[in-house]
Formats: C-alpha cells, structure tokens, sequence
C-alpha cells in the first residue's frame, strides 16, 4: 500500500463521528457546514427527486461544484456513477476531497467498477454485505459505506446492510485460518483482506452508513449497530425544516446512546421527508442492486 | 494511574483512545461533558473538522469549562482541528473557538485531500529519533506569540508549538505508531500533576 491510500484512508478517519450532508447547490452547503456536517456530497439532485422524476442521473455540473468548493471550508465530496472513469477524472481534476463511486446515479458501466488505483484521489464505495466491502477496498476504495436504499427515508435497508456486514466480520473472526480461502471463494473478495478482516475483527477501512436515514433517531441508531459516521442524502433537505433538521442530525450522532439528548433534539421538528415502503418499489426502482 | 481525556464529539478519537492505552500509567478517558472534564489531568482535541466540533462544545457548553481548566494550568493538546480550536486567531475567519493559544492559523493551508502529505521530522525536545507527521487537510501556524515556542517547522511553516501548558500539532502523531508526541504530553501531565 502506497503512502497515498493510507493518506486517503486517514481522511476518512477525521470524519468519523460525523454527518456527510447530500447538496445540491452552494446554498445547501453553507446550510450543512452551519449545521455542523463535517463534509458535503455534491449530486445533481437528491436520490429522492431522482427517485420521482427518473432519467439518467449523473455527475453534478463542475460549475456548480466549483461553487460548493468555495462556499465551505469542509471536505468536498461529489458522485460519479458507477464505472464511469472519466466523470472520477473530472472530479479529480476539480481537486475535491472524495468521490463517492455511488448506485444513486445511473450506472455507466454494469459489468465493472472503476479501478480507484489509478486515482490520487480518496474514493467511498457502497456495500450491501462484507464481500461488496471488501471488492470494493480491493479495487482501491478508501472508505465504505452501507447502500441502504436512498432516496426513501426508510432506514431498513441501511439497517440489514450494516447488520450484515457486522455479523459477517464476526464470523470471519471466530474461523480457523484453513477455512478463510474457502470463505474468501464464497463471499468472492480478495483473500487477503478476507485475512486482514479475520485478524482485526474490523474492516480495513473506516465504514459509514447511508440510504434511507431520515431522523435523528435513524442516525443515533446506525451508530448504535457499529457505523463509523452517517451520510444523510434527501433526509434533510426534504424535510420541512432542513436547518433544524441538519442540526439535529449532527447532535444525535455524536450523542448516539444518550437517549435524553435525542430525544431533545427530535422535538418539533416538523416533517421529516415523506418515505416510501420498500415493497412498493418495482424491482427496477432498486438503486442498491445496481453495483455488485 | 492517571487519566487523560480526549475529547469525544468527532474525529480521530479511537485513535489518540488507543495510543494512550499504549503508555503504562495511563487510563484514556472519553470526555464528551464538563462533568467527564473534573474527571480528568489532561486533555487531548483529537483531529477531525473544527467547525463541526466548535460548534459541539459550544452547543454542549463544554467551551468555558475547558478555558478554565486551561487557565488553571491543565495540559490540554490540539492535534489539526484541535490547534484550531485552541487559535486566538484563524486566519480570513470572523470567529475563535477557545481562544485560549497565541497563535493564528490557517485553515486547510495546503490545500485539499490531493495535498494531504507525509513527512518526518527531527524535533529533540521530543523524540531522540526522527518522528513520523501525517498531514491531512492540514492547517499551518501563521504568526505565533512571543510566549510560545516553536518545536517544528516543515517546509518552512511552523507545525508544533507549546505556550506553557498547551501543546499544538498540526499534523496527527495519533495516526502513526509513533508515541513520541502522546509520551511528551504525558509528561507534561505528570510535572502538573506535582507542581500543579
């Protein structure tokens, strides 16, 4: 491992603790950098409105991410879709933070995810279980987090998500060492860090969650289950109170087991987004079963 | 034993939690209210963003509790956005968090992820052996003080500083295995802890 990627992986560690904030404009930055986010996703809409009004969503405008950049002094993170290497140059070339290589955009390649080997810059992937985590560390992610299902303001997909990777960690420490290439060929990730996750009981890099977080509550619980940090995406911004909302999220993350500060700042504030059952989603409406 | 906190909102935590635990003597304690800051010999601002952990510990009230203890001659130590916290000023801000260190610094002076760095450093006062530094998003010390002492500069920007009993890095000794820096400052807890 070259000193980059350890650099890139130590990035992710001063986010720990923190809220990443979904924005799609410099204005929405400012709000989340006031609120407390410790970094801001820049997409061209929020996986909700992607969700309602369908097409191919992909890369925000670099103008526009140009903009965030010199609005906040926070860390800058921006989607590419899936496979798509050079919507990660142009990003790269803008010189933000981060890339998140996210499900949420329309997928531009379904067969293959980028090589983040090839990159200076740090990228986040999405994981539904510790093989897709460790795929995706193998191809060089410096971060990880859940899928979940975004854009739904339904936290269960996020939940199965982080307890899987969870209890597959666990199960892979409690393996005597000649049963780890036969669990490296089931979960088919690198057998490396198959080992490396069996010796150290945890993932080699930081881990957050992300996909359907929509409250306070939703957070605290998700750090709770063992995430490292939380990415909130339409939850904020389709609230009735973004600020507030932004405000409490940040809180309630820090304080994730003090259950009379959450419940402090859940009071009153107002609506939270509108969510979707999960069942009612069309197969193809899935965003988490984009990737693999 | 003798406990040092580290203050337990966001960042780099766990990190400087386990290079405490590394030193005989120590009990690390999470310091996440100003009842967890009586409980305490010293205090660590671990790395992270500075704007989100300011706006914590003023949310919290934890701000004025720390200046007093700082005024009272408790070593506390800034690692990033710790130094920030610990600014009299930060350059091209219109605010201060503590305030409680002459120094100005400059936030995200480098640049950003893509000129995070490594380097290493010869600093006597702490280590006899070169010290690993890892700069991430790092912030440099502008003008300093006259009473506080420069320990380190790298590539010409001023990377360490101490003011009596406060210790500033702009670098992360907690993400290497280097304990040098977490030995230094247990030092300075102990020579408090007998001459107050």
């Amino acid at each position: 491992m070259n000193d980059r990627y350890e650099l890139n992986k130590n990035l992710a560690q001063m986010l720990k603790g923190g809220v990443i904030m979904d924005v799609t404009n410099a204005k929405e930055a400012e709000i989340a950098q006031t609120a407390g986010a410790v970094a801001v996703m820049a997409l061209e809409r929020v996986p909700a409105d992607i969700r309602k009004q369908g097409g191919v969503a992909r890369m925000s405008d670099p103008k526009i991410i140009k903009e965030i950049k010199s609005a906040v002094t926070i860390p800058v993170m921006a989607k590419a879709r899936i496979g798509h290497i050079v919507e990660a140059q142009v990003l790269e070339a803008l010189g933000i933070d981060y890339i998140d290589e996210s499900e949420v955009l329309t997928p531009a390649d379904e067969m293959y995810h980028i090589d983040k080997h090839q990159f200076n810059i740090p990228f986040v992937c999405g994981a539904k279980n510790l093989g897709e985590a460790l795929r995706r560390i193998g191809e060089g992610a410096a971060m990880i987090r859940t899928k979940g299902e975004a854009g739904t303001g339904n936290v269960v997909e996020a939940v199965r998500h982080m307890r899987t990777i969870m209890s597959e960690i666990r199960r892979l420490k409690s393996l005597p060492r000649e049963e780890l290439m036969t669990a490296a060929k089931d979960m088919a990730a690198p057998y490396e860090l198959v080992v490396k996750v069996a010796e150290e009981g945890k993932l080699p890099v930081v881990n957050f969650a992300a996909g359907g977080i929509a409250t306070p509550a939703d957070a605290a619980l998700m750090m709770q289950l063992g995430s490292e940090g939380v990415f909130v995406g339409s939850g904020i911004f389709k609230s009735s109170n973004p600020e507030k909302m932004a405000k409490a999220i940040v809180k309630a993350t820090t304080f994730y087991n003090k259950p009379d500060i959450i419940a402090e700042v859940s009071e009153d504030l107002g609506e939270a987004m509108h969510g979707i059952e999960i069942s009612q989603i069309a197969a193809e409406g899935i965003l988490s079963a984009r990737g693999w | 034993m003798i406990n040092i906190g580290v203050l337990a909102l966001q960042g780099s935590i766990a990190e400087h939690v386990h290079s405490l635990s590394m030193i005989e003597g120590i009990t690390p304690c999470e310091v996440k209210s100003a009842s967890d800051l009586e409980k305490i010999s010293g205090l660590i601002l671990p790395g992270g963003e500075s704007t989100t952990i300011g706006k914590l510990i003023k949310d919290f009230a934890l701000t004025a509790p720390i200046i007093k203890r700082a005024k009272e001659g408790m070593p506390i130590w800034g690692t990033c956005a710790g130094m920030i916290l610990m600014a009299k000023e930060i350059v091209n801000e219109g605010y201060v968090h503590l305030g409680i260190m002459d120094i100005a610094v400059r936030r995200n002076a480098y640049g950003s992820q893509l000129d995070s760095f490594n380097s290493t450093a010869s600093i006597p006062i702490i280590a006899h052996e070169d010290i690993p530094l890892v700069f991430i998003r790092a912030p440099w010390v502008e003008t300093a003080g006259e009473q506080v002492r420069i320990l380190a500069r790298v590539n010409h920007r001023i990377a360490a500083v101490q003011q009596d009993n406060m210790l500033a890095t702009s670098f992360h000794p907690e993400l290497t295995t280097n304990l040098a820096f977490h030995k230094y400052f247990t030092g300075m807890v102990k020579k408090y802890l007998i001459c107050g």
